[in-house]
């Protein structure tokens, strides 16, 4: 399916990742978001606000992000696209809602322009300290997808493959801002409507007598519908069968909670996303995302200056995390670099991965600010030099 | 003792017919339900059966939300668009989806605890915004579901597993709390007044804006065993004999005290416009002819 026209503001732009993420969410037929004000990622729901009202879309100031992380499950019940945006503290509100979306297969997009904590931290400041919180933050075994985009003009792509993904596979979709990339003003692009692609919603179409809300496709997923359509459903945050009816019993669980967290192990491979560059040839290979990401670049050019064989690995998609890539390249024996803002945590997923064939190593940076690039150079060099 | 024997003879005659017709607004193939014998709350939910009998409306175009607790139950047993949420926030659930699908007639069913203690911000900032959604809240002045801790309805001096020498904290005035946020519609009644509270959520149903209907509900198990009130029978002759039919009185006056008086009645029924009005009125007034009134 094509976007939808009305909200498409096709040409150059000049904006910031917020405004970016805004614009995605309107391209990609969001028509529902609450939220609740934080820096550094505020600009994303004024920016909601001041242009929904005519292109048909509602949106809501909620009391808190419990709150509007719960008004949008109702509105994706309702029948629309939704997304809420916050930053760190209010991500850690959400982590209830994140299970309920989860387990009730409610597709939405939550934004987290990350800034530095833990609590208050530095509000107006990056940081990536939430990627294991985007994982595993609410209780459980339950699967999501994260997204980490580098710049503006990915804040617009990656917020409509968000869309599209959450779509896709009944789940809510993570996209892992920083507060550098969020607030960084670069050329955007936005494309005539018909070139851009959206996954609608996975309406069911069968009998009516025949329909089990929870009942997966070979892929899965169940198909959708919405209230009312005169399907009276029943969506329950309990362990429910496939018709959504509770079902308080191990059996029932462990038929529901696998599926859930399988729906996106076992797409995983068409839903991971990384670019590659000069991995192929290279002893080092430094694995990045975010902002950190392109803080990495001058670090790599000058180690390949110095004629040491650099490749670097940049995630798009954290979550499902590309382990088979991962553990190809540790098969390699190519070590591996891990820059991020925070103590070290896809760091953990990347050393898991090397199951100790290769050194891992971290360059850690607690936040504020980004990496000085010389310390990813000189991890890089220590690397080779110590291999 | 009279009077409620008559009240439950009727429901129990037709009951007994051969067709309930409650029946049809229940998820039969979940029965039983979970909740113990005499407790009050199925009792609300065979009126609210009977209100949607008689409101005219659309059962597809119907959803129930409930929060979690015993009476957060009513949602999974209802034959409707039927959502049974997170602790406290079955409002903002039920925000997200009366302004995602305005068509919709959109039914809050939660438990005293679930609306006023964890769930008490989105209650009042619901009821500001007159948001178009009826609240029913079965009050039984105690956390059922988890086993009968003090709630923010407990009344002064009664006591609860987490407040086992009485409780001493000030309850809510419900009805006070609702009005003075801005509801449009509200009424108390007890699991005693079967036929008003039928006719309030009638009302309610039919009331554009946020309505809000307190029903007092024994809690034979915990409540009322713990504090020597006897059994479920027991409570609503309580209901019966302690309650005042005052319509229309000052909503600050309400209060409920341990086994005291129990005004019970239609405190407010006024119209203001809704949030979905305003935000239309407004975005016309603003944008003219380039904005399209929302619907959805
Ligand atoms: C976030 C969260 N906190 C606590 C609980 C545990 N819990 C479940 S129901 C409930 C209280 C229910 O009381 P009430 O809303 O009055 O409903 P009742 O059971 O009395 O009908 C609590 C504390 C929970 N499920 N979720
Ligand atoms: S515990 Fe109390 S409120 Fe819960 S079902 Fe039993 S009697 Fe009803
Ligand atoms: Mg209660």
């Amino acid at each position: 399916m094509k976007a939808d026209p009305k909200g498409v503001l096709t040409g150059a732009h000049f904006l910031d990742g917020d405004h970016a993420c805004s614009e995605g969410a309107i391209s990609a037929g969001c028509r529902f978001v609450a939220g609740y004000p934080i820096t550094p990622s505020t600009e994303v729901v004024e920016r909601i606000a001041e242009r929904f009202p005519l292109v048909g879309g509602v949106f809501i100031q909620m009391e808190d992000e419990i709150a509007s992380s719960i008004a949008i499950l109702g509105g994706a019940w309702g029948g629309k696209k939704v997304m809420t945006v916050t930053s760190g503290p209010g991500f850690s509100l959400m982590m209830e809602h994140i299970g309920l979306a989860a387990m009730t297969e409610t597709p939405c997009v939550f934004v987290d322009v990350q800034r530095a904590g833990p609590s208050t931290g530095l509000p107006t400041q990056p940081a990536q300290g939430d990627m294991m919180q985007a994982r595993w933050g609410s209780h459980g075994d339950y699967a999501i997808i994260a997204l980490c985009p580098n710049s503006p003009q990915e804040c617009y792509d990656l917020t409509i493959k968000a869309f599209n993904l959450a779509e896709q596979y009944r789940v809510p979709v993570l996209l892992m801002m920083d507060e550098c990339v969020g607030h960084m003003t670069e050329r955007v692009i936005i494309p005539p409507a018909e070139e851009i692609e959206i996954t609608p919603r996975r309406f069911y179409d069968g009998p009516k007598e025949d329909f089990l809300l929870f009942k997966p496709d070979a892929d899965l997923v169940p198909p959708m519908v919405k209230a009312g359509d005169g399907y009276r459903i029943h969506v329950t945050g309990l362990t429910h069968d496939e018709k959504g009816y509770p079902h308080m019993s191990p059996t029932a669980q462990a038929k529901l909670i696998p599926r859930l967290v399988n729906k996106i192990k076992l797409n995983a491979d068409k839903i991971i996303e990384y670019k590659e560059d000069q991995v192929e040839g290279a002893d080092v290979v430094v694995v990045s995302y975010g902002i950190t990401s392109r803080v990495a670049l001058p670090a790599i050019e000058q180690a390949r200056k110095e004629g040491i064989k650099v490749g670097h690995l940049r995630l798009i998609v954290a979550w499902p995390f590309p382990e088979k890539r991962i553990q190809e390249l540790a098969a390699k024996g190519k070590a591996l670099v891990v820059p991020e803002l925070n103590l070290g945590q896809i760091f953990y997923e990347v050393e898991r991965n090397a199951y100790g064939k290769v050194p891992v190593t971290l360059v850690p940076h607690p936040g504020g600010t980004v990496h000085n690039p010389k310390e990813i150079y000189n991890a890089i060099k220590s690397i080779r030099h110590g291999g | 003792m009279k009077g409620v024997e008559m009240e439950d003879q009727m429901y129990e005659i037709e009951e007994t017919m051969p067709l309930n017709p409650v029946e049809s607004f229940l998820r039969m193939d979940r029965m039983p339900h979970i909740w113990c014998p005499s407790c009050g709350i199925g009792t609300t939910v065979n009126c609210f059966g009977r209100a949607l009998e008689t409101s005219g409306l659309d059962m597809d175009k119907v959803a129930i939300v409930s929060g979690i607790g015993c009476t957060g139950r009513v949602a999974g047993y209802l034959n409707l668009d039927s959502f049974h949420t997170t602790h406290g926030r079955p409002i903002p659930f039920a925000t997200g989806l009366k302004l995602a699908n305005p068509e919709l007639k959109v039914v809050v069913y939660s438990g005293d605890g679930d609306l006023f203690a964890i769930g008490g911000n989105h209650f009042i900032h619901a009821a500001r915004r007159n948001l178009d959604m009826t609240v029913i809240c079965v009050n039984n002045f105690i956390y059922g579901m988890t086993g009968g801790q003090v709630a923010p309805t407990t009344p002064i001096s009664a006591t609860a597993t987490t407040a086992p020498h009485g409780n001493f904290e000030q309850p809510f005035n419900l009805p006070y709390l609702a009005e003075s946020c801005g509801a449009v519609y509200v009424a108390r009644w007890t699991a005693y007044h079967v036929r008003y509270l039928t006719k309030a959520i009638k009302e309610a149903l039919a009331k554009k804006g946020f309505s809000f209907i307190e029903v007092l509900a024994p809690c034979p198990t915990l409540y009322s065993r713990r504090n020597k009130l006897g059994d479920g029978l027991d409570q609503m002759v309580f209901y019966k004999e302690h309650s005042e039919i005052q319509h229309n009185i000052d909503t600050k006056t309400a209060t409920l005290d341990f086994q005291g008086k129990i005004i019970v009645g239609k405190f407010v029924d006024k119209e203001r416009p809704d949030y979905l009005t305003l935000m239309n009125e407004h975005y016309q007034k603003k944008f003219g002819d380039k904005y399209t009134p929302y619907k959805g």
